[in-house]
């Protein structure tokens, strides 16, 4: 296995000299692909990402071609395309990167995926909190009016598609792609059930729609570069293309890495280049793909089969990082935010201010979510206000185990995960708690202790 | 009746047609009129709704969902750390204690002398460099206790751009 980045999206990256102006970008071979597409038939391009295999890279997996193919072409309705740039899964920074350095590659992955599926009009959801990130997209989109990259009558293709960015204003659950047309609509973000309202049949203002990650659109532009097959060549079957994955947490030197799929295991990542742990430290745990995926225990063993039928048997550092084998271990590659905690994290802290999180961004509107995850977060506050009680792993379980699977949207799952692999992995220490905290009572001592992450 | 800059009316009335439904304007309009005149009254509430042909709980019940949309004037400086886990992993907690100690004003508060709002808010997606603070619409990252007790001392001696 090789450690060497494989760089395709984040090929520009941090690079010396590099600028965010379509200057810099058609220098660099910007653009050129787009040209390209618009000479291709739009079914050809479909099905070159169809080949490619590319999965939706923010955070179900989903491969893209197939989403596209789901699209209702014969409502005679307009095709719309929205870019889900509200990243906001906690630990990942990815697409940040890309609309700050490189905007132009997403403007013509865009492009490419609009004329593709013929959209009247796209839009880019930024979150509100990408202030920068919005002013640069604007001057971006206006730079590639300017050279009729978007605009009326594409490169003289007779093909004519606008790029809108609308912002969000801090709510996690505009990600939701349903939730996200909600808001685009200019409602609060509800979640709309599935079925009947699958965007590609009826998405934003009841018009076929597709929502892919800024990632996923990017890697449209390389699909049409090297072809589906080509673009298949990196990565496994099945998981086909490049991760970027983001690292945060207790290593030396957190921040975005992109390799090819299965390319480099868990291990190395953290270890070789992350530059490990802080010195005398000991990995705890991992949550391999932002705050909603299950977390790994360091001393577990992964045993099983892969989809292919292939037997592993992995400690947390032989995880190949890609889509099916983080899977396997019973979590998920997700948006790729990869938190690293070391023996100096306490977990019922951790999961404490992740609880937070999710009973802050829950929208309310189904009744086990709105309640139950609140009632989650009070537990794990009430048990380092010091009234741990041993039988609160149980409940957090309970309350968990009846929110997922009973909600409109993946939220009510995404909330209830960490509760349920903290539990499943970590109860001990949720016990643990409690009974210290019986013992300095009876000691006639406090029993809360100063908190470091919530 | 509220007085907005013509910019901002300018911006307005480019942008409602852009959209295919004149509702989907709604939270742009609230973003527009927030960074005009700093916060949401009713009175602006009531306007949004009248130059979209809405109702005033149409916009009200944006305005109570969204967490960037405030109904009340922040401090001169709006300071907002991220507390979710990874910048909690690297301290934000400490951080976010460092700021209230040196304004003497409670984190969901604003300072006594209207100098400063300090506010938790979640993932701000820069987590490689926690922990992170924003100063209005400026990003700060890797800001440990030290720096921010820094930065509280040129805010208060006014050096530190408000961001804005």
């Amino acid at each position: 296995m090789s450690h060497q980045e494989t760089r395709l999206i984040f090929k520009h990256i941090d690079e010396e000299g590099y600028t965010n102006d379509i200057d810099c970008y058609v220098k660099n071979g910007g653009y050129d692909q787009l040209k390209k597409a618009v000479t291709m038939k739009p079914e050809d391009i479909c099905a070159e990402v169809l080949t490619s295999g590319v999965r939706g890279r923010g955070g179900a997996g989903f491969p893209a071609g197939m989403k596209w193919k789901f699209l209702d072409r014969k409502s005679g309705k307009p095709i719309y395309l929205i870019c889900n740039a509200d990243e906001s899964e906690p630990g990942t920074f990815k697409d940040r990167q890309i609309i700050h350095q490189d905007p132009h590659q997403l403007i013509e992955g865009m492009m490419c995926t609009a004329f593709a599926i013929q959209a009247k009009l796209a839009f880019i959801y930024i979150r509100g909190e990408f202030f920068e990130g919005y002013k640069i997209l604007e001057s971006a989109i206006e730079e590639a009016r300017k050279k009729n990259f978007l605009g009326d009558n594409i490169l003289g293709s007779g093909y004519s598609c606008d790029i809108i960015v609308h912002r969000g204003a801090g709510a996690y659950i505009c990600g939701e792609e349903t939730g996200l047309i909600e808001s685009l609509e200019g409602f609060r973000a509800n979640p709309r059930i599935k079925p009947p309202y699958f965007p590609a049949a009826l998405g934003a203002y009841q018009c076929p729609t597709i929502v892919n990650n800024v990632e996923t659109l990017c890697d449209v532009k390389h699909i049409i570069e090297m072809g589906g097959e080509g673009f298949a060549k990196i990565g496994t079957p099945g998981n086909t293309g490049t991760r970027i994955w983001c690292v945060s947490g207790h290593v030396q030197k957190p921040g975005y890495y992109e390799f090819a799929c299965a390319d480099i295991t868990l291990g190395q990542l953290i270890n070789d280049i992350c530059g490990g742990l802080k010195p005398g430290r000991k990995l705890k745990a991992v949550i391999p793909g932002g705050s909603s995926s299950k977390i790994l225990r360091a001393d577990e063993r992964f045993t099983g089969k892969l989809k292919d039928g292939t037997e592993y048997d992995w400690g947390i550092e032989d995880i190949p990082m890609d889509f099916d084998s983080l899977m396997a271990v019973g979590s998920m590659s997700g948006s790729g935010g990869v938190i690293v905690m070391d023996d100096t994290t306490d977990m019922v802290e951790a999961l404490a201010n992740i609880n937070y999180f999710y009973a802050h961004e829950s929208c309310g509107q189904c009744t086990p979510c709105r309640e139950g995850v609140p009632w989650m977060r009070k537990v794990t506050q009430r048990m380092l206000d010091g009234e741990a009680r041993e039988e609160d792993a149980d409940l957090l379980k309970s309350i968990a185990d009846q929110i997922a699977g009973r909600t409109i949207c993946a939220f009510g799952e995404a909330a209830s995960w960490p509760v349920q692999s903290f539990i499943a992995k970590f109860k001990d220490e949720f016990v643990e708690k409690a009974q210290e905290q019986a013992a300095r009572r009876k000691e006639g001592k406090e029993t809360a202790e100063t908190t470091t992450l919530i | 009746m509220i007085s907005l800059k013509p910019e901002t009316i300018e911006k307005i009335d480019k942008l409602v047609p852009r959209y295919p439904t004149v509702r989907s304007a709604a939270l742009p309009l609230c973003h527009l009129v927030q960074e005009d005149l700093g916060y949401l009254s009713c009175e602006s509430i009531e306007w949004i709704a009248e130059r979209l042909e809405l109702q005033p709980i149409n916009i009200q019940e944006l305005v109570t969902f969204y967490p960037m949309l405030r109904t009340e004037p922040t401090g001169e400086y709006h300071v907002r750390v991220c507390r979710t886990l990874p910048c909690a992993l690297a301290g934000a907690y400490q951080t976010c204690r460092s700021f209230e100690k040196e304004f003497d004003c409670k984190v969901g508060h604003t300072s006594k002398d209207g100098l400063v709002t300090l506010g938790f808010v979640e993932c701000h997606a820069d987590c490689g460099k926690g922990p992170v603070v924003m100063v209005g619409e400026d990003e700060y990252t890797d800001i440990d206790p030290k720096k921010a007790a820094e930065m509280a001392a040129k805010m208060k001696s006014g050096e530190l751009s408000n961001g804005l």
